[in-house]
């Protein structure tokens, strides 16, 4: 018995030890775990020796606040959402990054010149920018025809067919908004206000009963394809893979689309805070920016990473025009307000919620 | 007589009886309790303690008095309804700079928040600005933001300043708290927590008449058959209960999609069109019957273990007695079989109660239950109201277990 304790006791302590060991990344898998584990996580591994391996959640969040909260965190670097990263901070979940540490760009430019405005918060460093963007099945509508607005998403008689949106207020609420003729610019006080809130459901009530909602990334390329919906909203970079990568008929409709920074963070109390820093810095420096942009269609967000063309990795496909950040793809594009979402997300899920409920 | 109860019976080795009696009897328990330690241990660290964590999540919440103790200390002083004085302004100026420093306001804020929306940002607003605080406070306070004049932050502020709360199962019940501190429901159209309540037991009581009315006639079959045919039945029976949950759904979801199996079978045999296809799967139809699926052989399997053991003598004398087939088995068949059916139902509604998986990946929009909304608010780390909707949903299921004690009686129950 004593011989069988012992046993199971260095067995758990081994593999406490070895877990304790690999850098551990969580990021929101599909196409987009993969193209940072390409990306990063490789890399990082191959030029360090260490170990380090990718965890996938439908929204790294969660976990994240839990795990601090429960006081057992057994992820290094977690890849969330701006609002996120910035609600996560003030509640000191996050362990904070010094700017000066970030290392300037390849071309010399001083990191905080180099990266875009607010790429770069007290807790996290952005790696991209990603949209949400609709997309459509083009063997659904004849040339010509096909859908060109974000109004033409909720206009079942000229478009005909299921719709998908993301299950949750942030995101889907602007873009009603924006279908319903709102400006951007607008959007955000428009929905400060109870009728601006009450006039995004008055325009969602119009497709919820042909609607099909999503929850994980992956899903809404898997919708299209398998014919469930005609067109679904989608975070641009996974119906970017599924187009070019695996030659899907899907295309992306450039209107009325919100986009934001993604964020790498290091969780408060994180088992390998310094190689957790390591990681974050080399795959947020000008040439990480670069590998993760090459892999898939979201921005990045140092200037000196766009310096040189990107080309996919499939050696031919140029990048520039299916970034987010592309400024023919701005024209009618909201940024996601980050301080607004992590004031009323509570409040405005709740509503979705019951309105999602409701019959 | 007398001398018997005068000299007390002894062991052959002079000992008291009795207390020999007792020794050995205590002995025994102790090597009962020590062979059950181990699983007592177990549930009482796997299932009791987390349970009661859970309940008292429900009421607890530190967020906010524990980051700011100088205001709630002046909410404990002064009665509901003072208007909040310059002493008040004071007391939360010193709190905002401890939570400056000490990176705690968002902790704060989202507690705040929990009771009255958009308050998040005034806090952590308020705190980056906290170093320039000086008094007269309440100007300051309001020179920052002209919201901490408004009664209702003051009012949500002192239903956080004492840990324990009944905030959340207000919450959980569709109340809410107005800036005189009165109850009131909530608009109609955030009503969402009592109507996923009943909607919840509703489709699971569904699911279980449907289980029951497909699995009678099924666990009937595998009671009469034969040895080996029923063994072969049941292995179809058993078959899908030992695959993953996940894979079975996602088979339901292959079967049941728009341009699934089942649509496009009917569709080339010409009993749907192509714009009638059935709307099977992302809806309540499709919840139900993935549910009544997977929850099948709870059904079954009690069912079978009670026919097995119901002589067919019993409804063979009966209709030699002149009873019609019918009568034979509402009389004689089905009062036998209740303790199945009782324990049958019992498992699959409770479990129904509270399943997830299935609900989120094939109920879409109006097929999800209430434990969609409590991972839901886990996942957004709400946890006390999620603990708050948890320990309704148990006593839910308490009450109707206990209901069905009253009326079946829990001892008819058979499992297996």
């Amino acid at each position: 018995m004593r011989k069988i304790l012992i046993l199971t006791t260095a067995l758990t302590g081994w593999a406490a030890a070895a877990a304790a060991g690999d850098l551990t990344v969580m990021s929101w898998g599909g196409a987009y775990g993969a193209a940072q584990t390409e990306a990063h996580v490789k890399p990082w591994a191959a030029k360090t020796g260490k170990g380090a391996v990718m965890v996938d959640s439908d929204d790294p969040a969660g976990p994240i606040k839990a795990m601090v909260e429960a006081g057992n965190v057994t992820v290094d670097v977690a890849s969330v959402e701006y609002a996120a990263a910035i609600r996560l901070c003030d509640e000191g979940l996050l362990e904070t990054i010094d700017p000066a540490v970030i290392p300037p760009g390849a071309d010399g430019t001083p990191a905080a010149e180099d990266f875009l405005p607010g790429a770069i918060t007290d807790c996290g460093i952005s790696t991209d920018i990603w949209a949400n963007v609709y997309a459509y099945d083009t063997t659904k509508f004849p040339e010509g025809a096909a859908p060109s607005t974000v109004a033409d998403f909720f206009d079942l008689e000229k478009f005909p067919g299921k719709r998908g949106l993301r299950k949750g207020a942030k995101g889907v609420l602007e873009f009603a908004l924006m279908a319903d003729g709102v400006a951007p610019a607008d959007v955000y006080a428009t929905l400060s206000t109870p009728e601006g809130v009450d006039r995004a459901f008055a325009k969602l009530d119009t497709i919820k009963a042909e609607t099909v909602w999503w929850e994980a990334g992956a899903q809404p390329p898997q919708l299209l394809a398998d014919g469930e919906v005609v067109m679904t909203t989608a975070y641009n970079g996974r119906i970017f893979n599924a187009a070019v990568a695996e030659g899907k008929p899907f295309k992306i409709v450039w209107d009325g689309q919100t986009y934001e920074n993604e964020m790498y963070v290091i969780p408060k109390g994180a088992p390998n805070k310094e190689d957790a820093l390591d990681f974050i810095l080399f795959a947020t420096s000008t040439e990480g920016l670069r590998a993760q942009a090459q892999n898939i269609s979201y921005g990045p967000p140092r200037k000196s990473s766009m310096k040189e063309e990107l080309i996919f990795k499939d050696g031919k496909t140029v990048m520039a025009p299916h970034l987010p950040t592309a400024p023919e793809n701005l024209a009618n594009a909201l940024a996601t307000d980050s301080a607004f979402w992590a004031d009323r997300d509570a409040e405005l899920n709740e509503r979705f919620n019951a309105w999602l409920a409701a019959n | 007589m007398a001398d018997a109860a005068a000299l007390p019976l002894t062991t052959a080795d002079g000992r008291p009886l009795r207390d020999a009696l007792a020794d050995a009897q205590r002995r025994a328990k102790i090597r009962a309790f020590v062979l059950v330690a181990p699983l007592l241990l177990f549930v009482i660290f796997s299932f009791v303690i987390p349970i009661g964590q859970m309940l008292h999540r429900s009421i607890y919440h530190d967020g906010f008095s524990s980051n700011a103790p100088a205001v709630s200390a002046w909410f404990a002083a002064n009665p509901r309804g003072t208007e909040p004085d310059e002493a008040a302004f004071a007391a939360l100026a010193e709190d905002f700079r401890a939570m400056k420093a000490a990176k705690t306001a968002g902790e704060a804020g989202t507690r705040v928040n929990y009771t009255l929306p958009e308050t998040r940002s005034l806090f952590t607003k308020t705190a980056r600005a906290a170093d320039d605080l000086a008094p007269p406070y309440r100007e300051a306070f309001l020179a920052i933001d002209p919201k901490w004049g408004d009664p209702l932050v003051w009012e949500a502020m002192r239903s956080s300043s004492s840990a324990y709360t009944a905030d959340f199962y207000l919450v959980a019940t569709d109340f809410e708290r107005t800036g005189e501190g009165k109850i009131v429901r909530v608009p109609e159209k955030e009503r969402i927590y009592v109507y996923l309540f009943i909607k919840t037991f509703i489709l699971s009581g569904v699911i279980t008449v449907i289980c029951l009315l497909l699995a009678f006639p099924v666990a009937h079959l595998l009671a009469t058959l034969p040895m080996a045919k029923a063994n072969l039945l049941m292995i179809l029976v058993l078959l899908p209960f030992w695959t993953s949950l996940l894979v079975r759904t996602t088979s339901w979801m292959v079967l049941l999609q728009g341009q699934g199996v089942v649509n496009e079978s009917l569709l080339a045999l010409g009993l749907i069109s192509e714009e009638g296809r059935l709307r099977l799967i992302n809806n309540q139809t499709g919840t139900i019957i993935v549910m009544t699926h997977i929850l099948l052989p709870f059904m079954i399997l009690p069912l079978y273990s009670v026919m097995r053991v119901i002589p067919p003598s019993y409804v063979r004398a009966a209709r030699s007695l002149g009873a019609s087939s019918w009568t034979a088995f509402r009389r004689v068949y089905l009062p036998l079989t209740l303790p199945g059916i009782g324990a049958g139902a019992l498992l699959v509604f409770i479990l129904a109660v509270g399943y997830y998986i299935t609900p989120a990946l094939v109920g879409g929009a109006d097929g999800q239950l209430i434990s969609n909304l409590i991972d839901f608010h886990m996942d957004k780390s709400n946890w006390s109201l999620a603990a708050a909707l948890s320990a309704m949903l148990l006593v839910g299921v308490i009450l109707l277990y206990w209901l069905y004690d009253r009326l079946i009686g829990i001892d008819n129950l058979k499992l297996g």
